[in-house]
């Protein structure tokens, strides 16, 4: 288990990370999500013991991750931002110092490289310099070393960045196929791999946490919500019927989309299915919408900021 | 306690490594063979002293560190902190002291190893006439310790910085003035506004001073302790430095 208390940091006056506390349990695929230079790489940095908190603390797996910082780290797989690498080591050079350097020996160290190497369909560069690699084969091997000790918790901070959709889709299939009984946190500003990846999804803003919830849960708040989109000719005559049902709060025209949104909970589909027929529109379209992320990111990273400009770090007074 | 010592082991041979995968070990090594040599026949005149000894040789191995040692431990950790590979390495579960040790100790090692390389003179010298061996051994030991003096400045000022240059340039001004500090025009600057006591300090902060004295043959207890200590306290400046500014 990952225990956050309180985490903060700040980078001579600036606050970075704000008071961050929370609890991660086996089994959990955490994203954090957030505008760039939220707090999510600060806060990671600071669970996987690379910079200490200036106050808070966590405990990884039962180790505090400042007074007993070796352990903490030996429980933790990470991968940093940008997946920084030694470039002019061979894939296997490099993966048998990682195993070396987390106290493996000889035989071992040696079959936990391979075991990796092999995990991440590594084979064909093995005697490659990194350097030499293409884009997703260093961030598959920037994975290899994050997973080779079999860490109970894995931190990979934006795993996909930069990856083409191909590359994108099989790192996300790896992290997936990773889940079973780990804790594993996930930082993105991609929405859409929240959806795919995670079962739990933070959104930090301005250092703190300003959600945290299901990416189900999220999209619930948005108020596209049970909201019913229709695509058709006579968009006008259409809208000023249909807002006049029952549980239609609001009606909003796009383009030549139209879009209804309900009262509280209101299951439109069926009256406005219903409307169709009686009054014999030709429909292109007709959708349920289940709401829309970018929309929630967006309103919930916005209110968390009062009458400031969209810096994502706050000064001490 | 044996985990420990793997760590840093472990690092220092990574290192090691690198520097013979790169082209920076063998520019490095020919250029110190060679300009060590050079210095000693043309600018030392080994030959027309005739005398059976090494010391127009080891005359200049201050001034070929000043350059050399800068521009080999110049990587050392702004590399590290360009390419981000030091957020991979401290969060290795690794303290902070085995990777400044271990990357210093693979430096070390290599100068060492170039060192050693200059060895065929040593023979020569023997071929031609009848050298104090003992003394030729106390300066290459001498002269080793100096090398790691320049090296854990260099190693800390690297630390500073993520630009290589900016490390380079600094490292050569900062061993620059410990070479220069025992020389009286220099002591002569300080002695108008220091009492006595602080020059006399600075004066024994001499790089060459010290080596000076090794590579005459007196491989004086004192001499030993100053070279510890200095490595001692440059590698604690770079620790510092690196906690305090990690994420720069």
């Amino acid at each position: 288990m990952i225990e956050a208390r309180a985490l903060t940091r700040y980078f001579d006056r600036l606050l970075a990370v704000d008071n961050i506390s929370f609890k991660v349990e086996p089994g959990e695929v955490l994203g954090f999500l957030g505008p760039n230079g939220a707090g999510k790489s600060t806060t990671m940095k600071m669970l996987t013991g690379f910079l200490a908190p200036s106050s808070g603390n966590a405990v990884i797996n039962g180790h505090d991750i400042v007074t007993d910082s070796l352990r903490a780290r030996q429980e933790i797989g990470y991968l940093p931002e940008g997946a920084p690498l030694y470039g002019e080591m061979t894939v296997t050079d490099f993966l048998q110092f990682i195993a070396k350097a987390r106290g493996f020996t000889g035989h071992e160290a040696r079959h936990k490289a391979a075991a990796a190497a092999e995990r991440l369909e590594l084979g064909s560069v093995l005697q490659q310099s990194i350097e030499t690699l293409s884009k997703g084969f260093k961030r598959r091997v920037g994975l290899a070393q994050a997973i080779l000790h079999d860490p109970r918790v894995l931190i990979l901070d934006e795993p996909t960045d930069g990856l083409d959709p191909n590359q994108k889709h099989h790192v996300r299939e790896l992290i997936s196929s990773m889940s079973e009984n780990r804790i594993i946190i996930v930082s993105t500003h991609i929405l859409e791999e929240v959806d795919a990846l995670c079962n739990r999804a933070m959104i930090i803003a301005r250092g703190r946490v300003v959600a945290d919830d299901t990416p189900a849960g999220l999209i619930g708040r948005s108020r596209y919500h049970n909201a019913v989109t229709l695509k058709m000719a006579e968009l006008r005559s259409a809208a000023s019927i249909l807002s006049k049902l029952a549980g239609v709060a609001r009606v909003e025209i796009n383009d030549d989309e139209l879009t209804l949104f309900p009262h509280d909970q209101a299951q439109l589909l069926s009256a406005v299915t219903a409307s169709i027929d009686k009054h014999g529109w030709s429909v292109d379209s007709i959708r349920l919408e289940e709401g829309r992320l970018d929309e929630v990111f967006r309103e919930i990273t916005r209110s968390s900021e009062p009458d400031r400009t969209a810096t994502d770090v706050k000064e001490v007074a | 306690m044996k985990s420990r010592l793997n760590g840093m082991l472990t690092i220092m041979q990574r290192e090691l490594k690198a520097y013979f995968v790169t082209p920076v070990a063998w520019v490095f090594i020919i250029i110190f063979t060679v300009m060590a040599a050079a210095f000693a026949f043309y600018l030392g005149g080994f030959y027309q002293r005739g005398i059976a000894d090494l010391e127009p040789f080891f005359r200049f191995h201050p001034w070929l560190y000043l350059f050399l040692v800068p521009a080999l431990s110049m990587r050392l950790w702004a590399e590290e902190r360009k390419s981000g590979t030091i957020e991979l390495l401290l969060t290795l579960p690794v303290t902070l002291v085995e990777a400044i040790v271990g990357k210093f100790l693979a430096a070390w090692l290599f100068l060492g190893l170039a060192l050693l390389l200059t060895v065929p003179i040593w023979f020569s010298v023997n071929y031609l006439g009848d050298p104090d061996n003992g003394v030729i051994l106390a300066a290459y030991i001498g002269s080793w310790l100096m090398a790691g003096a320049f090296l854990a400045i260099g190693s800390c000022i690297s630390a500073l910085t993520r630009n290589q240059v900016v490390a380079f340039i600094l490292s050569v001004v900062v061993c620059f003035g410990f070479l220069l500090s025992g020389l009286p025009i220099v002591l002569e600057a300080f002695r108008a506004w220091l009492p006595q006591v602080f020059v006399d300090g600075i004066a024994n902060l001499s790089l060459i001073s010290h080596f000076a004295d090794i590579s005459r043959g007196v491989l004086d207890l004192r001499d030993l302790i100053f070279f510890m200590l200095m490595i001692g306290f440059w590698l604690t400046a770079n620790a510092i430095i690196l906690q305090l500014r990690k994420a720069d």
